[in-house]
Order: C-alpha cells, then sequence, then structure tokens
C-alpha cells in the first residue's frame, strides 16, 4: 500500500473536516449551542464561491473572499433571527437547536430555488487542474491549496483568538457572559462576531471542498454534517484545537479504513473509532470534563 | 340514531368505491368512438436529486413523441408526468397516484432500476403495464408478464463493451471499481465480473464506493498503485464524473471501461478532458444513421435546442411503441395494451434500430460501443 500517498488523501481530507468543525466548535465555546445550520451555510458558501467565479467571472482567490464574507454575514443573520430571540429562555439550548435545524431548512431550499438539483461544475479553466509530483507523491494544485489555506485560516483564528483584545474579550465571554458583561464586554457584540467568523469559516470550507471536487450541489452538506459533529464530540466541545487534531484523525482514518479494509466498512470503522476514543476520554481529546452546571 | 345511519351509508359507499380491485379493470377513460384513440399514460421520472441528470432528457424524449403520436391522428396520448425524486419510496407513491388516482392505461419508467424493484411489483399485482425505459439491471422483467423495457439491459450491452474493449486494447488485467448500495451499480457490477470472468481478463483488485461519495482517493491510489490495462467502473453519473477527475489526477493514463451510468453528455461536460478515453457501451448514439434515429435527432433540436442523449432516445421509444400496442389494442383497455405490447412489436423502426421484445419482455436490438474522443462520444472501431 503505498502509505505516503494515502496519508496526502487523508491529510487533505481532514484538513477540510478540520475548517468545518472550527466553525462549530467556536459556537459552542462561546454561546453554549449547537449551530445545526452550520452544514447549510457550507453549501451556501460553495454556492457563494462558485456564482462569483461562474457568473461574474472572478479569480478562485475572490471567489473564496466572496464565500468567506457572504457566508459570515449569513452568520450575522443566523444569530439575530434563529438564535437572539430565544437566548433568555431556560431552554435556550435546545430552542436554539431546534431553531437552528429550521433556518438550515430554509437555507436549503433558497438554494434549491435559486440553483435547482443540478451539479454545477466551475467553468473550465478557472480551477488549476494539474498535479504536483514530489518524490512519487500525487498532489493536486488545488487539494494543496486546500490545505494551505485551511492551515492559514486556522492559524490566524488562534492568533485572533490569543492575541488579540477581541480574542480575549471572546474568552471572557465563553468562561462567563455574566461575568462578561459586568466587566463592560459588549457580549451582543461578541456573540454576533462568533457567529460572523464561524460561518465564514464554514462558507470557506464549503467553497474549498467544492472547489477541490469540482462539483456544487445543494446535498454537498449533506455527508460533512454528521462528521462535523463527531468531530467536534470527539476533540472536546469548544476547543480549537480539537476540532484540528479530530478532524484531521477522521480524514485519516476514513482514507486508511477504505484502503486497508474496503469502502462498506468506512463509516463504521471511522465512527467507531470516534467511539473508542469517547469511551476512553469522554470529554473529547481536548475537552475540559465538565462540571454539572445544574 | 338516524344520523348515524346516514354517516354509515356514506362511509359504507366511500370504501366499496376505494376498494382496489384484484382483476384489473379498465380504469382508463373509454377510448372509442370516432377518430382518434384516446389514452392517458402515466409517466414516473426522477427529476430532481441523484438521477435528474437522466430524468430530465426523459422527460424531453417523452413530450417530443407524443406531439408526433397524438399529430399524426390515430392515437392521442395524454402524458401524466410524475416526479420521484430519485427515490424508491417516492416513486411507490408516484405509481400509486398514477394508477388508482389518474387511472392510466400504462406508466413509463421509472427511471432507476432501483425505483423499479419497489414500485414495478405494485403496478403487476394491480394489472398495469409499464415500460421501463432506462431500467438495465437484472430482476426488472422477472417481476411478472405486465412488466416491458425497452432499455437494453447490462446484460446484453457489458459483454459487447468487455469483448470490444479487450480486442482494442489487448486487455489482460484490469480492476474495478462499483457503487455497492445501488441496484443498478451493482447488478452492473455483477454482469462485468461475469462478462471479464468469460472474456479472461484477470482482475487485480475490487473496490467499493456509496453514493453520495465524493471522494474515491484511497481507492484511486489502491488500484494505480497495482497497475491495471484499464479500470472498469459500474456508477451513475455524479459519482462518475468525479471517478473519472479522480483518476486522472492519481496517474492513470488507460481506457476507464463504464457501464450504462456513463451514457450521459453531463459526464462529459463535468470531467472535462478526464473524459477521453472512456468507454461506453450503449443502445444508442446519435451516430447511427437510420432515418428514425435523422428524424428525431433534427426534431429534438429544434424543439429542445440541444442535442438528444440516449434517455431522450429510449423515452421517445418507449412512447412510440405504447402508442403502436394502443393502436393495434384499439382501445385503452390495460390488459388489452398489455397483450398488444407482447405480440405486436416485431421489428418496429425507431431511433433505437429495429426494434422488437424478447420472449422474456426485454429489448431486443443491437448495442452500440462507444469511446470519448475529441469532447464527444463516437463509435470505438
Amino acid at each position: 500500500m503505498d502509505v505516503a500517498q494515502q496519508l496526502a488523501n487523508g491529510i487533505f481530507l481532514g484538513s477540510i473536516y478540520a475548517l468545518f468543525a472550527l466553525g462549530y466548535t467556536l459556537v459552542f465555546g462561546v454561546l453554549d449551542v449547537l449551530n445545526l445550520a452550520h452544514a447549510a451555510v457550507f453549501t451556501l458558501g460553495a454556492f457563494m464561491g462558485l456564482t462569483a467565479v461562474a457568473k461574474l467571472g472572478l479569480p478562485i482567490w475572490v471567489g473564496v473572499g466572496v464565500a468567506f464574507i457572504g457566508a459570515g454575514l449569513v452568520g450575522i443573520v443566523l444569530e439575530r433571527v434563529a438564535f437572539a430571540p430565544l437566548r433568555r429562555r431556560p431552554d435556550t439550548r435546545f430552542a436554539g437547536l431546534l431553531s437552528s435545524l429550521a433556518m438550515a431548512s430554509l437555507f436549503v431550499a433558497i438554494a434549491q430555488g435559486i440553483f435547482g438539483p443540478e451539479t454545477y461544475i466551475f467553468p473550465p479553466g478557472s480551477v488549476p487542474s494539474e498535479t504536483l509530483i514530489v518524490g512519487g507523491l500525487r498532489l493536486p494544485v488545488t487539494q494543496l491549496l486546500v490545505v494551505v489555506v485551511s492551515v492559514l485560516l486556522m492559524a490566524g483564528l488562534s492568533w485572533l483568538v490569543q492575541r488579540t483584545r477581541f480574542g480575549r474579550a471572546l474568552r471572557a465571554v465563553a468562561e462567563n457572559p455574566r461575568a462578561a458583561a459586568l466587566l463592560g464586554i459588549d457580549v451582543d457584540r461578541v456573540y454576533s462576531a462568533t457567529f460572523f467568523l464561524s460561518s465564514a469559516l464554514g462558507g470557506v470550507a464549503g467553497v474549498l471542498y467544492a472547489l477541490a471536487f469540482n462539483s456544487v450541489a445543494i446535498d454537498l452538506g449533506g455527508s460533512i454534517e454528521l462528521k462535523g459533529l463527531a468531530v467536534i464530540i470527539v476533540g472536546g466541545m469548544g476547543s480549537l484545537l480539537g476540532a484540528l487534531v479530530g478532524g484531521l484523525v477522521l480524514g485519516l482514518s476514513e482514507v486508511f479504513a477504505v484502503a486497508v479494509i474496503g469502502s462498506t466498512w468506512r463509516d463504521a470503522i471511522a465512527f467507531g473509532l470516534l467511539a473508542l476514543i469517547l469511551i476512553v476520554r469522554p470529554q473529547g481529546l481536548f475537552g475540559r470534563p465538565t462540571l454539572r452546571r445544574d | 340514531m338516524r344520523r348515524l345511519t346516514v354517516l354509515a351509508a356514506i362511509l359504507l359507499t366511500a370504501a366499496c368505491s376505494a376498494s382496489p380491485g384484484a382483476a384489473p379493470t379498465t380504469g382508463a377513460p373509454a377510448g372509442s368512438g370516432g377518430g382518434q384513440l384516446q389514452a392517458k399514460v402515466g409517466a414516473v421520472l426522477s427529476l430532481t436529486k441523484g438521477a435528474a441528470v437522466y430524468g430530465v432528457t426523459q422527460q424531453n424524449g417523452l413530450q417530443l413523441a407524443a406531439e408526433e403520436v397524438n399529430a399524426a391522428g390515430k392515437v392521442s396520448i395524454e402524458l401524466v408526468i410524475e416526479d420521484d425524486a430519485s427515490d424508491p419510496q417516492t416513486g411507490i407513491t408516484a405509481f400509486q397516484k398514477l394508477i388508482n388516482q389518474d387511472k392510466v392505461s400504462a406508466i413509463i419508467g421509472p427511471t432507476l432500476s432501483n425505483t423499479a424493484a419497489s414500485s414495478d411489483p405494485k403496478a403487476q399485482e394491480l394489472g398495469v403495464p409499464v415500460l421501463g425505459v432506462s431500467n438495465t439491471a437484472a430482476g426488472i422483467t422477472e417481476i411478472g408478464d405486465f412488466i416491458f423495457r425497452d432499455s437494453l439491459t447490462e446484460g446484453q450491452v457489458i459483454p459487447q463493451t468487455i469483448a470490444k474493449a479487450k480486442e482494442s486494447y489487448s486487455l489482460a488485467k484490469v480492476a474495478v471499481l462499483y457503487g455497492q448500495d445501488d441496484a443498478f451499480t451493482k447488478s452492473g457490477y455483477d454482469v462485468f465480473a461475469k462478462a471479464l470472468t468469460d472474456s479472461a481478463i484477470s482482475v487485480v483488485a475490487t473496490e467499493t464506493f456509496s453514493k453520495g461519495d465524493k471522494n474515491f482517493s484511497a481507492q484511486l491510489t489502491k488500484i494505480v498503485g497495482l497497475a491495471p490495462d484499464a479500470i472498469v467502473v459500474s456508477a451513475l453519473a455524479v459519482e462518475g464524473s468525479l471517478i473519472l477527475t479522480q483518476a486522472r489526477q492519481a496517474g492513470f493514463t488507460g481506457p476507464i471501461i463504464g457501464g450504462n451510468g456513463f451514457n450521459s453528455p453531463t459526464v462529459i461536460t463535468n470531467a472535462g478532458a478526464a473524459a477521453e478515453g472512456l468507454v461506453v457501451g450503449a443502445a444508442w448514439n446519435s451516430a447511427s444513421d437510420n432515418p428514425e434515429n435523422k428524424a428525431f435527432l433534427s426534431a429534438y433540436q429544434a424543439k429542445f435546442g440541444s442535442a438528444p442523449d440516449q434517455f431522450a432516445a429510449q423515452a421517445y421509444s418507449g412512447v412510440k411503441i405504447l402508442a403502436r400496442a394502443i393502436e393495434t389494442a384499439g382501445s385503452s383497455d390495460r390488459v388489452k395494451i398489455q397483450q398488444a405490447l407482447k405480440t405486436s412489436i416485431k421489428d418496429l423502426p425507431l431511433p433505437l434500430g429495429s426494434f422488437s421484445f424478447t420472449e422474456t419482455r426485454d429489448a431486443d436490438h443491437p448495442a452500440v460501443v462507444q469511446i470519448v474522443k475529441d469532447g464527444a462520444f463516437q463509435i470505438l472501431s
């Protein structure tokens, strides 16, 4: 078995999962709520990038930027419409969950209304089609770009969270929103900004996924929905490093499961491995053991 | 007490009229009296979701043929088209609606063999003739004697494809990749496996994938590492296009041999340069030069502004076959149409060629082996 090549395959897949999971875990860490519309934002981001490149003839870099900003704005709308009004309720976590599910269906329906059920591709020539050959390894340029952009975004997010004032405010709100408010932090603004960032990352993950496979359809988010959730649970909900490592673990285990055993068992093995990790470490790889808050 | 009696009477009447009769009934509007024979024909197509790439052109083919039949004056066909969203459950619901509510004389479709496997038995049970125009998996016409198809089965086309490919490329060993969770792709794989054995070609690897998968790099890396002469793929168009692209990315430059799922121009559009060298057996090729095909090509182009594909050709032919059966039967009665399909369709000139049904109600006409060259399907010589 060509271990090096399969490793490369796994890292590429894993970096998309990681980027997608980052958005999930960011929202969970700060707002303590699961945003189930994240996969729909992933799909919308892909379509925004596609429209920018196919309809407006912009280069793919701009397309990725459009997806980032566009998806981020969708995230702010999501926060205002689906989560903010329910924040005062005692069952806010479940209410938010259901509300985001509804928004997800809405987003997909809108996308279907505009784009229909067909599968789209990026215009020929807009996406680099070369493959680099490095010492026997075949690395399609699109996949390399995906990994590089993912790494840059993750590093950027990490810098933002650890080294800026905003990042400090974010961490404060994540720790205890009431105390943060008492200290003069505008908690609502932090929430909006978190959703912007999270959805922007999700949207970029979507357009990168679409670019890498040159395939955009409204069911794009379907396969990654459950996996993103699994990744953040295994990585530790609320941990950025956990999302990164969890994503890579899932990507690699999927690829090697297929390479060694066969595709029929792929999901069973990948999720089985994640379940195993949870048995050994229920809070996830990098999660903190939670105290019951009630 | 009186109210109860009235209520009971209403319920009883409703129950009586709703009971599905065990015996086939003349459910369709009687087509008799002066001039045209009228019949309602239902069609269940995948107009959305995964198989939409086939369903949409099928719909075009049906509409074109219905127009021509109605214009010719002997039979008047009213098409009732339902979308099964590429899903077997929705297909069953669509069949039931067409049979019980619209009371059609016959049903064309459904698009996918996967859906036919669960919907056709309902029609067989209720005595409604079904004409599949794109079902190529095994086990469809075996459902019963009301089930027909004008689409050559994989079992008929694939052996011809493998034989021709072996000759053209001197194939000694191949790798196989197929979708394990769809009746059509799995059945295609079974036929490929048998044809490869019969042609004494050895299989160095057999890999699988699932519907909806986008990433095949793990399987393809494994396959390419074994250096096969060709890769044989049984997949639907969406996965097929991705497999073609990723196989080329993985460094495979040899021929890729595909099943019926690849018989769509969208595969060439979506895979681009990666589609060059794709070998697919087909029931129909636009280069076929019989007069019915030439007329079909220009009529389709004129009405829809694009070239037809195999699915449009088979759907178009399906309506023509049904129209001939209705004409012979002289009525829109379901049983009479079924009898006419069985006995009166011999050497019917169609874009598919000279068409007859076999003893087992399958299609009987010669197949074509194609190769993608310069961005189009051409006949492999």
